[in-house]
């Protein structure tokens, strides 16, 4: 039973590249507008959670659903359509496409917008995302940060319900780690639910209402932010502190 | 500049074209008619392997069909040559059907050597059609192409003989073809589909996951450009007048002629294979006597270009001079958005 309510829900997921468990008996589920964050050591499998909700991977075991119906098998064309949006790690622009064209494909597939309808939707985010100014810049010349920004703002063209954030504050001074939190606030504030995996933790927890924790594959601790970090499995294994 | 340049150049280019079969000499035309038909093979290449990633060599399977199809309609139906041009069409745009089923399966290299395997073997196959003489091939039947629809309309128009009036409405239909390709081409790149496709061929992985399709994407092209190269092939060999599987089939005159235009011209710019189609014409006049070394000498250029210049004599010359008269581009609509409360 994923849970009613639940607009995406994972059940006992179990992904192996060989020999090795990346992704072990995860389950949970994400009521509609949460927030919640995801934090472990690298290579505990993170990426490769969203890798599996994004349909980019098949579980070896287990089912996803998205508003109570299995998508397990599903395209991420399809469960993009479906309202999952994703950003990139390491980021991946259309390089040879402008800034603005970026979010334009996004607008027009998964978002489904009309060529009416897409212009100003774009230029909506690329405001909110502090991106207007480069909107005509080939995608392929941005530095490192603008990259990043732009990999939130094509995952917002694509209008989600849901929307995959992996690792988009590294990097960013403190005034840009504020006005990055702002507009993750200002998408959340709309509805659309987050999961967002970040190593800058203050940014994380100003933002997610749960944090889950994943060590080598296994769901370690789900809950409130305040009672996880104080965890002691938690202090050690993710903070390396002896508990 | 841009903006002004291209909506006047073009047509009047197109009328100057069109004006040749009244003025020009026959030779010319029929210089001219092989010309448009090598870009229209290219303006197919270059959407397949310039803005899908298709990187085919094995394109002249689809001229052989397209040529096999039209013939067969005129000697084994009874059809008008013209009509029979359709029919090459839609007859290598199904049998793209079952090519795309087994060569998209293989990626890059693979799917080049796939492609041409496949085309080859059309070859073979169609070398066993007895009724259109089997290794040896046929011609069209005496005066198919002299009563083909038009011709009497043609010559009352510009006089001169039958022969004349054929050279000159087929050399119009390659004209038509590489304006009509021209438009759509650019009306497409412009469109969703087109923003698509140059999102796939940029990065497959986040294309996915903006909801692009790229297997589709890809799919479409592969039919679209099949049924313009068999159209082609059944224009070329109305004029040939005389069909073989070796001539219908021919890799160096169907394929790699035409990725070599496509090449120094601008892979993936749609002026590309214009500028590419001049310089190949050109080439041909200056060293045609010369035979083998002609070939080498354009083999030569291709690599150089290549090598040194990946986007071509376009590609070069819009990055030197930022002008683009046929702009892909979508700008970023001026006013700001309506802020939100
Ligand atoms: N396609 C793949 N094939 C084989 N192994 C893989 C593949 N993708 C990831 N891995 C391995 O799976 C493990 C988990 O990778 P993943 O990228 O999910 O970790 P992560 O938690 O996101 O780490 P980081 O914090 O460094 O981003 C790593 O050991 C990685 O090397
Ligand atoms: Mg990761």
């Amino acid at each position: 039973m994923g849970g009613a309510m639940a607009i995406l829900s994972l059940q006992n997921v179990s992904k192996s590249f060989g020999a090795l468990k990346v992704t072990q008996e995860v389950s949970f589920d994400l009521a509609p507008g949460e927030a919640l964050g995801i934090i472990g050591p690298n290579g505990a499998g993170k990426s490769t959670l969203f890798n599996l909700i994004t349909g980019n991977l098949r579980p070896d075991q287990g089912a996803i659903l998205l508003d109570g119906r299995d998508v397990t098998g599903e395209t991420p064309m399809q469960r993009c359509a479906s309202g999952i949006g994703r950003s990139f790690q390491i980021p991946q622009p259309f390089d040879h496409l402008s800034v603005y064209e970026n979010l334009l494909v996004a607008a027009r597939f998964g978002g489904r917008l009309t060529a009416a309808e897409a212009p100003a939707h774009c230029a909506d985010i690329l405001r909110r995302t502090g991106l207007a100014a480069l909107a005509d810049r080939k995608a392929g010349g941005l530095p490192l940060l603008n990259r990043k920004r732009l990999e939130l703002a094509r995952a917002m063209a694509t209008r989600p319900r849901v929307i995959l954030l992996d690792e988009i504050a590294g990097g960013l001074t403190e005034g840009e780690c504020v006005e990055l939190v702002a507009t993750i606030c200002d998408i959340h504030a709309q509805g659309t639910a987050i999961i967002w995996i970040e190593h800058v933790l203050h940014a994380l927890t100003s933002v997610v209402s749960r944090l889950m924790v994943l060590n080598f594959g296994r769901m370690l601790m789900i809950g409130a932010p305040d009672a996880v970090m104080a965890a002691p499995e938690v202090r050690e294994i993710y903070l390396g502190i002896e508990a | 500049m841009g903006k002004t340049f291209t909506p006047l150049i073009l047509p009047l280019l197109v009328l100057g074209m069109a004006l040749v079969p009244v003025i020009g000499s026959r030779a010319l035309v029929q210089d001219l008619f092989m010309v448009l038909c090598l870009l229209v093979l290219a303006l197919n290449w270059n959407m397949l392997a310039g803005f899908a990633g298709l990187v085919s060599v094995g394109q002249q399977a689809f001229v052989g069909i397209g040529a096999y199809a039209m013939f067969a309609s005129v000697i084994l139906w009874g059809m008008d040559p013209l009509a029979g041009l359709l029919v090459g069409g839609l007859v290598a745009m199904a049998l793209a059907v079952p090519v795309a089923f087994f060569t998209f399966r293989l990626n890059g290299a693979y799917f080049a050597i796939g492609t041409w395997v496949v085309a080859d073997i059309a070859r073979l196959a169609f070398s066993q059609w007895k009724a259109l003489g089997g290794g040896t091939g046929t011609s069209l039947p005496k005066g198919a192409a002299q009563e083909m629809l038009g011709v009497a309309t043609v010559r009352g128009l510009i006089g001169g003989s039958k022969a004349a009036a054929v050279d000159a409405l087929t050399y119009w239909l390659a004209l038509a073809l590489v304006v009509v390709l021209l438009l759509a081409s650019w009306a497409f790149l412009r469109s969703r589909m087109g923003l698509g496709l140059q999102a796939v061929r940029d990065n497959a992985l986040a294309a996915r996951a903006v909801g692009v399709d790229p297997l589709r994407l890809k799919a479409l092209v592969f039919l679209l450009t099949a049924f313009g190269t068999g159209i082609c092939g059944g224009l070329l060999f109305i004029q040939i007048g005389r069909i073989s599987p070796g001539a219908a089939f021919s890799l160096l005159d169907w394929t790699a002629f035409v990725i070599f235009i496509v090449v120094i011209g601008g892979i993936g710019t749609l002026p590309g294979p214009v500028i590419g189609v001049l310089v190949f014409y050109g080439l041909e006049r200056l060293l045609a006597d010369y035979g083998t070394v002609y070939l080498i000498v354009l083999g030569l250029i291709g690599i150089a270009i290549m090598l040194f210049a990946r986007r071509g004599l376009w590609g070069g010359f819009v990055q030197r001079t930022g002008l683009d008269p046929l702009p892909l581009s979508h700008a970023a609509p001026a006013a700001p958005a309506p802020t939100r409360s």
